[in-house]
C-alpha cells in the first residue's frame, strides 16, 4: 500500500489501515442508523443493540468463544488494564501472586507495577534468545497463591509466537488464570480460547483492519472469571464495562473479525512467501544482518533485523519512501533501545540498529521488491566511509 | 425502523455531516499517530487539529484536552484518584459519576432539581473531602445547576471541582475558568460527534494519575492508542457545535411549544420547569400513563423518546434524579424525556404532540372503558 505520495506502509504492528470492507459495513451506522444501543424504548435503539450482538458474535466466533463472554471495551491498552488489574484486584486476598513476561507491551507491564504497588505479588519472567518463554521457568514460577499469568501470544516488536496451549494447560492444571495479549494474534494465528484454556483474551480493532477506538476483553464464564471493573457507571456489558458502546465501531471490529477469520490461512500462506521474498532479498544485499526472535514460531506478517553498524534512527529518517519502525509505535519517541530485544540478549549497538517490518493485507511482491532496494541502499550509504566521516 | 422523529438526543445525536466526512477520511488514511514516519504524522495532525476544535468548545488550551473513550471514563478518571469517601457528589449526577462516590454524603437537591447549597456548605464543613462532582446540566431533566456558586464553596473548602459538561457542551458556553472547575468531561456522540470518545478537560498544573496505562500517549495521562477517526469525528462536531451554539438555544421554542400545548390542555407534570434548563430538554408526565407505556406507543407512532437515561433505560426502577427532586413515585414512573436536537425542526415538535394526544387519548378511552 502506496499512500502518502509513493511510500510503502510497512509498519502494520503498529497499526493496520481500515479494511475499505469494515468502512462500507460501519457506514450505515455513522449515518441513518445512529442509535444508542442501550436506548429501549425505540427502534434507533434496537437496530444499534442488534448491530452490536451481531459483531459480538462475529468476534467470539474468531476465538471460539460464547458471545457473551466478550465485552466491548475502548481498544487493547484498556482491555489489558481491565484484565490484569481486574483479576488482580478482585482476587487480591487469597491469590495475591502475578505473573507475566518481561516482553509483553507496556500496559501489561504498567498495569501488573500498578497491582505491585497496591499489594500484589509480581513475577517478571525472563525469555530465550528466541523470545519464548520457557515453560519449565513457568511452572517453577507458579505457585498456590497466583491468581494470573499474563501472556502475549504475538510479541509486537518481534513477532514471535508463544506455546499458549502447552501455557494453557499448565496454568489450567496449577488452578492460575491464563490472560493473553491477543492483540497482535488475533486474526493472523489461530485461537481458540478453550482449546488452549485461555481465560482472558484481550483483543484490539485496528491491529486486524478493524477501526481504532475499539477491542474487546474474553472472560471466560465456566470456569468464570472475576473482575473489579475499571470504570463504574451505567452498568454496560454485564457490569464488566460502563459506558455507552460504539455501535459502529463495534460493528467495524465485528466486521473486521469475521474477514479475518475468512482469509486467515491464504492471507498467511500469502504473507510468508512475502516475508521469505524480502528476507531472501535483504540477506543477499546485506550478509551479516541478524533476524531477532524465532525464525519459525513468528507471524507470517513480522520481521525484526539489526543491520550492524547503522543507527535505525537515522535509517527511519533517511528512508522517504518506506515507512518502518524501530519497535513499539508507543515508544517511537523514546530513544532507549528497546526493552524486548534487550530481554533476548541483542547488545544494546544491534539494538539500536534493528528495524520492525511489518507486511500486510495490501501489502506487494512490487512493494517488498522497492522497499528492499530502498532499505539495502540505505544502509550501504551509511555504512560507507564518508557517512562515518560525516557523523 | 419504526420510528422516525427523533427526540432522544441526550441519549445520543445523529452523526454530523461534517463529522461523519472527517470520520470516513480517517478511517481511509492508515498510520498510528504514535509513529514517526509520515503515515503517522498525518495521523497526528488529525488529532492535534481535532484536539484545537475540541479545547475552543470547553473554552481552554489544547494542553488541558485528555481524549478518552466517552463521557464515562473521562468522569472515572477524574473521580479515580480520590478515596470513594472523600469524593461528594449531587443526587442527581449521571452513574459514572454517582458509583465513584460511596453513598455516604450525597449533595441534595431541592424540588426544582438545584443543588441546595446550604447542605453542600455544611458536607463540605462537616467531612473530609477532597473532590466534589456537580453537573452542568443534567441528562435527564436539563436543570442547570448554579455553579459559579458551587465554584466558590468548593474554594473556599480548598476542594477539587469535577463538572460533567456532558449534556451541557453545545448547548451552553463552556468556559473552565469562569465555570470555576478542575477537570470537565464531554462526550462526542452528545454533541452529534461518534461514539466512543470523549475528553477530560484537565486545569493546568493538575496530575491525575490515569486510569490507563502502558503506551504514554496523551502527555502520560492517557494511555491507548488515539481513535483517530473518533476524534477527527469529534473535533468536526466541536466546530460546528460551537458554530451552532445561538441556534442550540433556538430549540427552547420547540420544547415551549410542545409543553405549552401538553401542558395548557393536560394535569402534566413538568419537572425543573421552574429551573434554568437546557433549551432541548423536556421530562413531562402523562398522567396515569406508565413511562414504559408511552415510550412504546409513541414509538409505534413514529416518534422516539426516552424513559430516562439511555444506560438504565433497561431496568424499571424510577429515576433517582427525579427521586431527589421528592417527585411521587407514581408522577414519577410516568415521565418520559423529550430531547431536540441539531436537526430537530419545527414539524418534529407538533408530531410529538400530535402523537401524544393520540396516546394520551387511547389510554383515557381504555380508562373509561375499564370503569
Amino acid at each position: 500500500m502506496s499512500v502518502a505520495g509513493s511510500t510503502i506502509y510497512l509498519d502494520y504492528q503498529a497499526t493496520t489501515p481500515t479494511d475499505a470492507r469494515v468502512v462500507e459495513a460501519m457506514l450505515p451506522f455513522l449515518n441513518e442508523q445512529f442509535g444508542n444501543p442501550h436506548s429501549t424504548s425505540h427502534a434507533f435503539g434496537w437496530e444499534a443493540k442488534d448491530a452490536v450482538e451481531a459483531a459480538r458474535e462475529e468476534l467470539a466466533n474468531l476465538i471460539g468463544a460464547e458471545p457473551r463472554e466478550v465485552v466491548f471495551t475502548s481498544g487493547a491498552t484498556e482491555s489489558n488494564n481491565l484484565a490484569i488489574k481486574g483479576v488482580g484486584r478482585f482476587y487480591r486476598e487469597r491469590r495475591p501472586h502475578i505473573v507475566t513476561l518481561v516482553t509483553e507491551h507496556k500496559c501489561v507491564l504498567e498495569s501488573v507495577r500498578r497491582l505491585e504497588r497496591e499489594g500484589n505479588r509480581v513475577t517478571i519472567l525472563g525469555v530465550g534468545a528466541d523470545g519464548l518463554v520457557d515453560l519449565d521457568e513457568l511452572a517453577a514460577a507458579i505457585d498456590d497463591e497466583t491468581a494470573l499469568v499474563s501472556i502475549m501470544t504475538v510479541n509486537n516488536e518481534i513477532g514471535v509466537i508463544q506455546p499458549m496451549a502447552e501455557i494453557g494447560a499448565l496454568c489450567r492444571s496449577r488452578g492460575a488464570f491464563l490472560h493473553t495479549d491477543a492483540a497482535q494474534a488475533a486474526g493472523k494465528v489461530p485461537l481458540d480460547v478453550n482449546a488452549m484454556n485461555i481465560d482472558l483474551l484481550s483483543i484490539s480493532g485496528h491491529k486486524m483492519y478493524g477501526p481504532m477506538g475499539i477491542g474487546a476483553l474474553y472472560v471466560r464464564r465456566r470456569p468464570r472469571v472475576r473482575l473489579e471493573p475499571l470504570f463504574d457507571g451505567g452498568g454496560q456489558e454485564r457490569g464488566i464495562r460502563s459506558g455507552t458502546l460504539p455501535a459502529p465501531l463495534c460493528v467495524g471490529l465485528g466486521t473486521a473479525a469475521r474477514l479475518a477469520a475468512d482469509e486467515l490461512a491464504s492471507e498467511a500462506e500469502r504473507l510468508g512467501a512475502l516475508r521469505g521474498r524480502f528476507l531472501n532479498a535483504i540477506r543477499a544485499r546485506v550478509p551479516d544482518m541478524r533476524l531477532n526472535g524465532s525464525a519459525e514460531k513468528r507471524i507470517p506478517g513480522n520481521l525484526n533485523l539489526s543491520f550492524p553498524g547503522t543507527d535505525s534512527e537515522q535509517l527511519m529518517a533517511a528512508l522517504g519512501g518506506v515507512a518502518v519502525s524501530s519497535g513499539s509505535a508507543c515508544t517511537s519517541a523514546e530513544v532507549e533501545p528497546s526493552y524486548v530485544l534487550r530481554a533476548l540478549g541483542v547488545e544494546d549497538d544491534l539494538a539500536r540498529a534493528s528495524l520492525r517490518i511489518g507486511l500486510g493485507r495490501q501489502t506487494t511482491e512490487d512493494e517488498v521488491d522497492r522497499a528492499v532496494d530502498q532499505i539495502a541502499d540505505e544502509i550501504e550509504r551509511q555504512r560507507s566511509p564518508d557517512a562515518q566521516s560525516v557523523a | 425502523m419504526t420510528a422516525n422523529v427523533y427526540l432522544d438526543h441526550n441519549a445520543t445525536t445523529p452523526l454530523r455531516p461534517a463529522a461523519q466526512a472527517a470520520m470516513i477520511a480517517a478511517l481511509s488514511d492508515p498510520g498510528n499517530p504514535s509513529s514517526v514516519h509520515g503515515f503517522g504524522r498525518a495521523q497526528r495532525r488529525i488529532v492535534e487539529d481535532a484536539r484545537e476544535h475540541v479545547a475552543r468548545l470547553a473554552g481552554v488550551g489544547t494542553g488541558q484536552v485528555v481524549f478518552t473513550s466517552g463521557g464515562t471514563e473521562a468522569n472515572n478518571m477524574a473521580l479515580a484518584n480520590d478515596d470513594p469517601h472523600a469524593v461528594l457528589v449531587s443526587a442527581v449526577e449521571h452513574a459514572s459519576v454517582l458509583d465513584s462516590a460511596s453513598a455516604a454524603g450525597r449533595i441534595p437537591v431541592d424540588a426544582n432539581g438545584i443543588v441546595d447549597l446550604d447542605a453542600l456548605g455544611r458536607l463540605l464543613a462537616g467531612a473530609t473531602v477532597n473532590v466534589i462532582a456537580v453537573m452542568l446540566a443534567n441528562n435527564e431533566t436539563g436543570v442547570i445547576q448554579p455553579l459559579a456558586d458551587v465554584a466558590s464553596l468548593a474554594r473556599e473548602h480548598g476542594v477539587r471541582l469535577h463538572v460533567d459538561a456532558v449534556q451541557a457542551a453545545g448547548k451552553l458556553a463552556l468556559d473552565l475558568e469562569n465555570l470555576g472547575a478542575d477537570t470537565l468531561s464531554l462526550s462526542a456522540h452528545k454533541i452529534g460527534g461518534p461514539m466512543g470518545v470523549g475528553a477530560l478537560i484537565v486545569r493546568d498544573g493538575l496530575a491525575l494519575s490515569p486510569l490507563l496505562k502502558g503506551g504514554g500517549q496523551e502527555r502520560r495521562r492517557r494511555a491507548g492508542t488515539e481513535n483517530v477517526a473518533g476524534i477527527a469525528g469529534f473535533g468536526a462536531a466541536a466546530e460546528a457545535a460551537l458554530a451552532d451554539l445561538d441556534s442550540a438555544g433556538g430549540l427552547a421554542r420547540l420544547r415551549d411549544r410542545v409543553e405549552a400545548a401538553l401542558g395548557a390542555e393536560h394535569d402534566v407534570v413538568v419537572y425543573g420547569a421552574r429551573a434554568p434548563r437546557l433549551a432541548n430538554t423536556s421530562c413531562l408526565t402523562m398522567p396515569g400513563v406508565a413511562a414504559e407505556t408511552q415510550v412504546m406507543a409513541l414509538d409505534l407512532e413514529g416518534i422516539a423518546v426516552s424513559a430516562g437515561a439511555a444506560c438504565s433505560s433497561g431496568k424499571v426502577e424510577a429515576s433517582h434524579v427525579l427521586a431527589a427532586m421528592g417527585a411521587e413515585d407514581t408522577r414519577a414512573g410516568e415521565a418520559i424525556r423529550i430531547s431536540f436536537g441539531w436537526n430537530s425542526t419545527d414539524a418534529d415538535a407538533d408530531a410529538v404532540v400530535a402523537a401524544w394526544r393520540k396516546v394520551h387519548a387511547t389510554a383515557q378511552g381504555r380508562r373509561g372503558e375499564a370503569a
